[in-house]
This record gives structure tokens, C-alpha cells and sequence, in this order.
């Protein structure tokens, strides 16, 4: 991929350079725990843009398989780590009435006899 | 290998079967565990004879497809986490076992926990970057559904944190995994040794995958989702979380920088993840000291337990020729993540009976337990040694290989803070044992514990002693395969 | 500057500019919508890079049911949760970050333009296994061939993913009905959509599955048709979705990856984990992609439901 913007694989290459770092402010700035999901997949978005436009430096030849296997498998993963993410994060809304983190500490006063209690 | 197939489908296979089995899953667990022990010790003693071994899958070679690779260092670390796996499955039937109906933690447990240890022994068996990735989001995933088990606000806001950090740290591998494929056209281990060149991707593609599996192991200053996370999960997951799931992120970096890229492991990236390392022993084990609950000053000794894992890479060395204590450096960095592995989850084990027993986990509670619960206080203190680094224990030989390391390349700071550590640990570890050797507070009553059960933990934390007491044996199965940089030094 | 060009820079500029309002907006909802979007736009630029398997995934999976479960999520948070992001960083906090988001995607840039431009990655020696592969489509070959494990691997994170939301369930709701009542009209349009399209995606998702051999799709393209349909009765209220305790779903659930495994386990028995004979590697492989259809397909609409939130219907 030589400097000049030759063809679209080094343009969506760039961009994907660009989602990552849009996405990542996001996720590192904002504080609503589902715009951090929300910015997480945009990051994730912007790493498979930029591995499919590496994987098609020569037109000729076609866009390289191996990278579009691995990111339709990322798109899974992506996906199931999202299911996840928002499960918590509809779950501790519920508990606790917020949608973002308390910044202190871990709570020391947690109930007593809590730990132990899996099998019920 | 069938014994390596089997190392991955066993796990696979018990964990798909509990969803469907239910109530049931406890006593698949059951038959399971000693199968997998076994199939983990059949290829420590195959590769003991016939050496180290490449299986492509499929039977497609990379780079086309994915090759398992199995030497001293998968293979250690499979029975490590079959041992320690096997521990928490029999220790778990008393807890997550629901005979008359279906309970939501009670059936998720088994599963999740099966799955888990598919991924550690995937992790521990692939040769390949992005497969490594899939088996580690397969890892992430059912540790932070652990951690959230108990249902409680404060357990799932500590997944959510774990998750957050978990999420960052996955894209950050996979983005230098992505840069690694574009460059080289390829992600098997054993041909990037060949082709890696130390050139503009390559650096950034080992930054980007050290930091994304930095942020997973919790080593400082990634490192603040880890109390609160391991400390809130029901005991047997702590087991598995501090003592396997920090191990398999670390065991990725470990790979990266002595199989894949010793050509950019170059000495400011190894110096920073030593000073991280320095960093997570010094403040885990000073906020290890103010805790007031027996699972989070657990907790926070592992966030300082694996400083010590980091200080292996600046140790390992670099100036560009063979450094004679390299091996000692490699070999001290992964003793210590292994008897760790050990007094970590007998650790976590010791404090999941004592709050059973007590009805809490808050110190003040243990006054007097090592008159009613002898032989798990005896099982916390055997464990408690090996973290110190006291002889005779597998923490003492790893801290023994480190120091020597460090004196002899002539990082003494690094020695004198290894030194500090121990001497913190000694602290931290003190506290809870003095408690149990108090006279009994007026009317305490204790729930009794089966004493089968007290002898897990026991167990696990003799295979940390005995780790130090025959250390010949580790070091030989190590020694198989074992990659060039491991010996010689990183360039 | 050729046309083709053109539209590809336009693209990519209306791809970032909607990133960033998905990123930067006020109103959660919008910026979900703006997301929607992103991921459209996203698949074209697939398109555009010849990768029309990837193309179907990013705009099924990427956009369609991330965005859908961003969005039940948000209703679900905003009946319980105050809205407000309350403590974002001051302002020097977020120049810090922005500084160091920048600095990120400048490596990746840097990293990007010093690659050589010839490299041509695995595409030679993956035309040259084809034929043993058994299948047509190269992305297939290497997702269920070449790379199997991978996809084995990925079907189970899937299904765990499911277990985990189940996780999260409340105690007293365990056994029960996934997500909430739905309140459909018999009559209303989405009934008779209900009663319409079923057998329209019933025949996308198979052939999807069965072209994914030879043409672009395959098991998850094909399994989110299906699961879109499940869950399209359903909110008509024309069928419920099963109980989690209920055994057949359970079953189903399960099958595709044990099957994955079992055809995995029987390979090694036979010498190599995961080995398929060229000669029956493309009866092997449909099996193997129908049985993670169905699969896929119920994880997936039951991961849109959501855990057990009721036990009566």
C-alpha cells in the first residue's frame, strides 16, 4: 500500500484507521455503558474494514479469503460479546437505577451471608 | 495425538451436554474432570518421549490452516489447569448442586464452567494468533458471566468493569493481530518465528497485542477491575479466575515474545512491562494490607502476584547476544505463574469455606478458625508460603530463578523489589492467619464443613509445595520445545 | 481520479461522518439510529472490496442485530434507569483522550501505508486447495475447511453467549418465558406479516445456506433469516417462544456445535481433528452448515429476547 491513494483499498484502509479512533474515544470519554457498547462495535467495525481493505492490495487478484473468513468469525464474536454487554447492562439498570458506573471504590458492606449462596 | 484432541473436545463436549442435562450437569462434571486430567497427562508423558509436536487441523499446514502446538509449555500448562479445574468440579458439587429443580445459578454454573476450561486448554493448545483470539473471547465470555453469578448489584457492576477492560483488550489483540496477518500473510506461531522482522507493523502489532492481553491479565495499571471482580464471584470461579483465566492472557504475551517476535520484543517495551510489573507488585500488595475482607485481600494479592509474571520479560534480557540467565528468567516467570495457579485457587478455596462457615468474609470473623477448621487453615498457610517465597515451595524456586536473574544482568532494583513483594506478602498474609490463631471470640458459632471438602483446597495447595520440592520435574518438561529466546535472551 | 473513486471517498466520508454522530450525539436513540446506518454504509463499502460474504454479515449481524439489540436494551434501561451520562471528564480530559484516539489511528495509519503494496496475502495458495475443499466459495472453504476450528470455536461462543444472558436472568424467573409480553392485535399488520413472509424467509435462509457452497452466504447469514422470521411470529403473537427449560429447545440449541464437535472428534479418531476427505467434504460441510443454521438461528432470536423475564405466558 504505497503512499499515493492509488486505489479504494488504501482509502478504506484510512478510514478504518479513523473508526478506530473515533470509536475508541467514545469508548473512553463517554459514560453511558450502552454508548460504550455502542462505540466498542464501531471500533470493532473499523478493525474489520481495515483487515479487509489490507487483504485487497492487489484487485487483481481478487479480495483475499482468508481475512473475510476470519472477519465474518469476528462479526460473531462481536456480536456475542455485545449480547453480553447489554445484558449486564439491562440487568444493573434494573438493580441499581443507573445506566452508568459509580466511580468509587468497590462497596465494602456487601451482605454477609452472600457469598456462598449459588445453589439457591 | 488423540490424547491432544481429546485435552479440547472432552471440555467442549461436557459443557454443550450440561445445557440440555440440567440438573444433571454436576454428575457429568463428575465423570468428565478425571478423563480430562488424564488426557492432559497422557500428552505431558507423550511429548516427554517423542518431544515437542505440531498438529495442523484439518490436516491443513499453515499458513493455509491452524496447527496445535504441543511442548513443555502447553503441556505444563495443561495439567496445571486440569488439576486445578478438577479441584473446583469436585469442590463445586456441594454448592451448585440442585437435586430436586432447576435453579438459574445452579444451571448456568456447570456449563460456563466447562466451556471455561474448553477455552483455557484451547488457549493453551493453539498454535495460531487468531485462533487464540476466538478461544480467549470463548474465555472472557464465561469468566465475566461468573463473576456476575451471585446476582448481586455489586457482582455485576464489577462484570461490567471486567467486561469494559475485557472489550478494549480484545480489540487491542485483534488489531495487531490484523497487522500481523497483513503483513506477513500469515498467524501460525511456528512460521512468524521464521518471518517476523523487526519493521514499522511488526512494532506496532506487538504493542497492540502485549497491551490488549495486559489489560485482560490485570497487570498495573490495568488492574482495577480485578478485586471487585474476583472477590464478588462465588469461590470456586474466584479459583478459576486468579488462578487460570490472568494465566492464559499472560501465557499468550509469553508466546508472543519468546516464540513469535523475539526480533520486536525490543528493550523499551520490555522495560515498560517491567516497570508495570513493579508497579502491580508495590501497590496490590500495599492495598492487599488495608483490606478488611478475606477474599478481596486474596484478590488484591493476585493483581500483585502477577507483577511478578512481567518481570520476566525485561529479565529475560536484551543487549543482542545469548544472556546465560535468560533461561532462568523464562524458567522463573513461569514456575511462578504456575504454583501460583496452585496457592491461588487453594487460596480462594480456604476463603470460600471460611465464609460458609462464618456466614461472612469480613477478618474479624476468623478469630479462632484453626481450632474448628484445622486442616483448611493448614491448607491457607501452606499456600500462604508459596506466595511469600518461602522455601521449600514452587513461589520460592520462581522467585529464587528471578532474583538470580536479576542480579546477574545487573537489575538490582528489580531485585530489591521482588524482595519488598515478599516481605509485603508476608504482611498481607500474616493478618488473616493471626486471626485464625486467636482465641475463639464469645459465641461464635461455626457451620461445620464436611472434611472431604476442606481437603480440596489442601491439595492444591501441597501441588504449590511440591512444585518447589521436586522442581527437577517442571523444569525437565519446560525445558521440551522450549523457544531459542527462552534460553539465549530476547534481541 | 476515476468515478469509482469518487464514490468510495464519498463512502467512507459519509461513513465516518456518521460514526461520529452515532459517537458524539445527545439523545441515545438517535445516535442508535445513526449506528444503524454506520453499519449499512459499512456493508456497501464491502461491497466495494469484493467481499459480498462479509457484506451480508456486517449488514445482517453488524447493523441489523446489534442495532435491534442496542435498541431493546435502551427501552429496557430507560423504564429503570436515570438517562442523564452523568461525570463525563472535564474538558481537559477529553482533549486527552481525543489526543490519544487520534495518536492510535495515526499508528494504524503509518502502520498501513508502510505495507507492501503487492502483498497478496493467502488468495494463491487458497485457489490452489480449492479443489480438495469441497466447496466453491473460497470464504466457505475457509470457514468451514481450512479454518474449521475457528468456526467451531465461534459457534460455541455464540451459544455460551445465550447461557451467560440466561445467567443474568432473575432467580424467580428461572424456567420461564424469554423476554416480555408481546401485545400483537390478531388483526394488525404485523399478524398478517406474521402469516406472509415466513415461508419467503424460510426459502431465503435455505437457499443462503445452500449457495453459501458455490455463491456468498452461509450458516450465519442464512441462520439470522431464520431467526428474523422466528421472531417475527412471535411479536405477532402467532406462536410464543418456548420456555428456557423447555428440553426441545435446549436440544436445539445444542445440536449444530455437538455435531461441529462430533464430526471434529470422528476426524481425529480417524487420524486428524477435524479432517474431512475430500470426497466427502462437501456432504460433510452442508451437514455441518444446516445443523448451525438451526442452531445459529435460535441462539440468535432468543438472544434477542432476551433471559427469562416471566413464567406465565
Amino acid at each position: 500500500m504505497s503512499g499515493a491513494l492509488g486505489h479504494s483499498a488504501t482509502l478504506f484502509a484510512l478510514t478504518g484507521a479513523a473508526l478506530v479512533g473515533i470509536g475508541l474515544y467514545g469508548f473512553v470519554a463517554r459514560t453511558h455503558l450502552l454508548r460504550r457498547v455502542l462505540a466498542f462495535n464501531v471500533i470493532g467495525s473499523g478493525v474489520f474494514l481495515f483487515f479487509g481493505a489490507t487483504g485487497f492490495r492487489r484487485p487483481d487478484l481478487g479480495a483475499d479469503p482468508a481475512p473475510q473468513a476470519l472477519i465474518i468469525t469476528g462479526i460473531i464474536v462481536a456480536l456475542s460479546l455485545t449480547a453480553l454487554a447489554l445484558a449486564l447492562i439491562t440487568r444493573y439498570a434494573a438493580l441499581s437505577g443507573r445506566s452508568s458506573l459509580e466511580d468509587e471504590a468497590p462497596d465494602d458492606e456487601a451482605p454477609d451471608a452472600g457469598d456462598e449462596r449459588g445453589g439457591g | 495425538m488423540i490424547a491432544v484432541t481429546a485435552c479440547l473436545v472432552l471440555p467442549l463436549a461436557a459443557a454443550l451436554a450440561a445445557i440440555p442435562l440440567g440438573r444433571r450437569a454436576p454428575r457429568l462434571a463428575l465423570v468428565a474432570a478425571p478423563l480430562i486430567l488424564l488426557a492432559a497427562l497422557a500428552v505431558a508423558t507423550e511429548i516427554w518421549r517423542t518431544g515437542p509436536a505440531q498438529l495442523p487441523v484439518g490436516g491443513w499446514l499453515p499458513p493455509l490452516g491452524i496447527a496445535l502446538v504441543v511442548d513443555g509449555l502447553s503441556a505444563a500448562f495443561l495439567l496445571t489447569g486440569a488439576i486445578v479445574t478438577g479441584a473446583v468440579v469436585l469442590f463445586a458439587t456441594s454448592i451448585f448442586s440442585t437435586p430436586d429443580r432447576e435453579t438459574r445459578a445452579g444451571f448456568a454454573f456447570w456449563p460456563l464452567l466447562l466451556a471455561m476450561w474448553g477455552a483455557l486448554n484451547a488457549v493453551f493448545l493453539s498454535g495460531d494468533l487468531f485462533n487464540l483470539y476466538v478461544a480467549l473471547e470463548l474465555l472472557t465470555l464465561t469468566a465475566v458471566a461468573l463473576v456476575a453469578l451471585d446476582g448481586r448489584r455489586e457482582t455485576v457492576a464489577a462484570a461490567i468493569r471486567y467486561m469494559l477492560f475485557a472489550l478494549f483488550g480484545s480489540l487491542a489483540y485483534l488489531l495487531g493481530v490484523t497487522l500481523i496477518y497483513a503483513r506477513y500473510g500469515a498467524l501460525d506461531i511456528a512460521l512468524l518465528r521464521i518471518l517476523a522482522e523487526p519493521d514499522a507493523p511488526t512494532f506496532v502489532a506487538a504493542a497492540l497485542m502485549t497491551i490488549g492481553l495486559a489489560a485482560k491479565t490485570a497487570l498495573f495499571p490495568f488492574h482495577a477491575w480485578l478485586p471487585p471482580a474476583h472477590a464478588g464471584a462465588p469461590a470456586p470461579a474466584s479459583a478459576m479466575l486468579s488462578a487460570l483465566v490472568t494465566k492464559a492472557s499472560f501465557y499468550i504475551v509469553v508466546r508472543i515474545w519468546f516464540d513469535v517476535l523475539p526480533v520486536a520484543g525490543n528493550e523499551a517495551l520490555a522495560m515498560i512491562l517491567g516497570a508495570m510489573g513493579v508497579g502491580a507488585i508495590l501497590f496490590g500488595s500495599v492495598l492487599a494490607i488495608g483490606q478488611e475482607r478475606l477474599k478481596l485481600v486474596v484478590a488484591y494479592s493476585t493483581v500483585a502476584q502477577l507483577g511478578y509474571l512481567f518481570l520476566m520479560f525485561p529479565l529475560a534480557g536484551s543487549g543482542g547476544e545469548a544472556q546465560p540467565w535468560a533461561a532462568g528468567a523464562w524458567n522463573g516467570g513461569v514456575v511462578h505463574a504456575l504454583s501460583h495457579a496452585f496457592a491461588k485457587a487453594a487460596m480462594f478455596l480456604c476463603a470460600g469455606l471460611f465464609a460458609e462457615a462464618i456466614g461472612h468474609d469480613r477478618m474479624d470473623g476468623l478469630k479462632g478458625v484453626a481450632r474448628t477448621m484445622p486442616l483448611t487453615v493448614f491448607a491457607f498457610g501452606l499456600a500462604a508460603i508459596s506466595l511469600m517465597g518461602l522455601p521449600p515451595s514452587g513461589g520460592f524456586t520462581a522467585k529464587y530463578l528471578l532474583l538470580t536473574a536479576a542480579f546477574a544482568g545487573g537489575n538490582h532494583f528489580f531485585a530489591l523489589v521482588m524482595l519488598a513483594g515478599g516481605l509485603l506478602a508476608a504482611i498481607y498474609l500474616f493478618r488473616p492467619l493471626e486471626r485464625a490463631f486467636a482465641k475463639p471470640a464469645e459465641g461464635s458459632d461455626i457451620t461445620p464443613i464436611a472434611r472431604w471438602r476442606q481437603a480440596v483446597p489442601l491439595v492444591l495447595a501441597g501441588a504449590a509445595i511440591a512444585l518447589g520440592v521436586f522442581s527437577a520435574v517442571p523444569f525437565d518438561l519446560l525445558r521440551i520445545g522450549r523457544a531459542d529466546a527462552a534460553q539465549e535472551g530476547l534481541e | 481520479m476515476t468515478p469509482a473513486l469518487v464514490f468510495d471517498g464519498l463512502l467512507a466520508l459519509l461513513a465516518v461522518a456518521a460514526a461520529m454522530a452515532a459517537i458524539g450525539g445527545r439523545d441515545l436513540f438517535g445516535s442508535v439510529a445513526f449506528f444503524i446506518v454506520y453499519g449499512l454504509l459499512i456493508a456497501i463499502a464491502w461491497v466495494r472490496l469484493d467481499a459480498i460474504d462479509v457484506a451480508l454479515a456486517e449488514a445482517a449481524i453488524g447493523a441489523g442485530l446489534t442495532g435491534i439489540l442496542l435498541i431493546s436494551a435502551l427501552a429496557r434501561v430507560e423504564r429503570t434507569a436515570s438517562s442523564g451520562e452523568s461525570g463525563e471528564g472535564g474538558r481537559l480530559a477529553k482533549i486527552a483522550a481525543a489526543l490519544l484516539c487520534a495518536g492510535v489511528a495515526g499508528a494504524l495509519a503509518w502502520a498501513a501505508l508502510a505495507l507492501d503494496p503487492q502483498g497478496a496475502g493467502l488468495t494463491p495458495l487458497i485457489s490452489e486447495a480449492l479443489p480438495q475443499a469441497g466447496v466453491g466459495n473460497p470464504v466457505t472453504a475457509v470457514l468451514l475447511n481450512f479454518r474449521a476450528y475457528d468456526t467451531l470455536l465461534e459457534s460455541i461462543v455464540l451459544l455460551f453467549a445465550l447461557v451467560a444472558v440466561w445467567s443474568l436472568a432473575d432467580d424467580g424467573n428461572w424456567g420461564g418465558l424469554p423476554g416480555l409480553r408481546q401485545h400483537a392485535r390478531s388483526d394488525g399488520v404485523l399478524a398478517t406479516f406474521g402469516r406472509l413472509l415466513p415461508p419467503f424467509g424460510l426459502v431465503v435462509a435455505v437457499y443462503l445456506v445452500w449457495a453459501g457452497s458455490e455463491n456468498p452466504g452461509g450458516a450465519f447469514q442464512g441462520g439470522t433469516v431464520l431467526a428474523a422470521i422466528w421472531l417475527l411470529v412471535a411479536m405477532a403473537g402467532i406462536t410464543e417462544l418456548p420456555r428456557v427449560s423447555s428440553l426441545p429447545l435446549r436440544a436445539a440449541l445444542v445440536f449444530g456445535p455437538a455435531f461441529f464437535l462430533a464430526v471434529g472428534a470422528i476426524g481425529a479418531l480417524a487420524g486428524t481433528f477435524l479432517g474431512l476427505a475430500p470426497a466427502a467434504a462437501k456432504a460433510i460441510i452442508l451437514a455441518v452448515e444446516a445443523g448451525l443454521t438451526l442452531s445459529i438461528a435460535a441462539t440468535l432470536a432468543l438472544l434477542v429476547a432476551g433471559s427469562p423475564q416471566r413464567t406465565q405466558g
